[in-house]
């Protein structure tokens, strides 16, 4: 699975790549410049919170995640989860590493997709910092509002799939 | 509000580190050093090679997402993925929203004027809530540079693919919303 995500990523990398030399070299250049800097840019934060949220699903102790997130948590596993979400304040590697350390610490996988689902959608800062001053307000509510039953519905959808 | 698209925003003035990571760094070290004490050497060294060889794996493909992400944003005319989006309605209009929004590379600095430009381009706020609801939970770049890494292939992809109705769900309901009477037309100028 891993070997043919990698061979369609960098197939579309390929494509794309050609693409813009079609249209120049200038075109060309820029395009890797951009992605090669992301990149850099990136792997810090990427590499301390996926080693760091290893480190903090090992230091805590599995007896007080199981009953409030575990598999046999259920809904209520879910609402906190949901709930949890919408109050992490921070970036990406916040909630990632959060959601990563509780998965590998004895969360249930549909809450963990209940977090990380409430955390991305409307995570409140986000909405306040990000959406609010970029958009018409009442937009952004009505999406916020429309927005409260999809973790629920992630986490349904995601045990009648049943995990690979 | 942003009316014209080109030439595209600036991009967030990114660091290679922020005070979200420092936080992480400390929680991280001090859970380290918890390992390290109450479990011995040994189990510190086990942990840390396997999460470092987690990420090492999926360095190949952070590098991909983040040149996809480059070489989408140099080449797909956001005037025309607007356009699109604007004079579309009923189903189609929120099934090709939810599509540019899994489409549409970068951060909430690209997406929200991209999406504050369909509004006034003359999509309804479904179109617009399914596109961001669609580049929140199913866009690519994000789920391969951000997710891979923390949750590996197998779980991303699933949650990905529970995912996939979700942006027609919320815009459907914001499309019941606005029907019962919600107004927002009167902010977009």
């Amino acid at each position: 699975m891993t070997l043919a995500i990698n061979i369609l990523l960098w197939g579309v990398v390929g494509v794309l790549a050609v693409i813009a030399a079609t249209r120049g070299r200038v075109l060309l250049n820029d395009g890797v410049h951009v992605g090669v800097m992301e990149f850099v840019l990136l792997l810090p934060r990427i590499g301390i919170g996926v080693v760091g949220s290893g480190f903090v699903a090992e230091a805590l102790p599995n007896e007080w995640i199981a009953p409030w997130l575990g598999p046999e948590s259920g809904l209520l596993g879910i609402v906190i989860a949901t709930l949890g979400g919408a109050l992490t304040p921070g970036g990406p590697v916040v909630g990632f590493s959060i959601g990563a350390a509780a998965l590998k610490s004895g969360a249930g996988a549909p809450q963990v997709i209940a977090y990380s689902t409430a955390w991305a959608l409307y995570a409140i800062h986000r909405l306040v910092i990000w959406e609010v001053p970029m958009m018409p307000a009442r937009v952004v509510w009505l999406r916020a509002l429309v927005s409260l039953p999809l973790p629920f519905l992630a986490a349904g959808l995601a045990i009648l799939l049943g995990r690979p | 509000m942003h009316t014209t698209l080109s030439p595209p925003p600036p991009s967030r003035r990114r660091r290679a580190f922020d005070w979200s990571t420092a936080i992480i760094a400390i929680l991280a070290f001090a859970a380290a050093a918890t390992v390290y004490l109450r479990d011995g050497r040994q189990h510190f060294f086990d942990v840390l090679v396997s999460d470092v060889s987690l990420f090492g794996e999926m360095l190949p493909k952070v590098l991909a997402g983040c040149l996809i992400g480059a070489f989408v944003t140099l080449l797909l005319p956001r005037e025309m993925v607007a356009r699109w989006v604007g004079h579309e309605s009923g189903f189609t209009g929120l099934l090709i929203a939810a599509f540019f929004g899994f489409l549409l590379p970068g951060g909430p600095i690209t997406i929200y004027p991209v999406a504050s430009a369909f509004l006034v381009m003359g999509a309804d706020a479904g179109a617009v809530v399914a596109f961001i609801v669609s580049w929140t939970l199913i866009g690519y770049t994000r789920a391969v540079v951000w997710e891979l890494p923390f949750f590996g292939t197998d779980f991303v992809i699933w949650r990905i693919v529970a995912a996939i109705p979700l942006p027609i769900v919320a815009g459907l309901l914001a499309r019941i919303v606005v029907r019962a009477g919600y107004q927002y037309r009167d902010e977009i100028k």
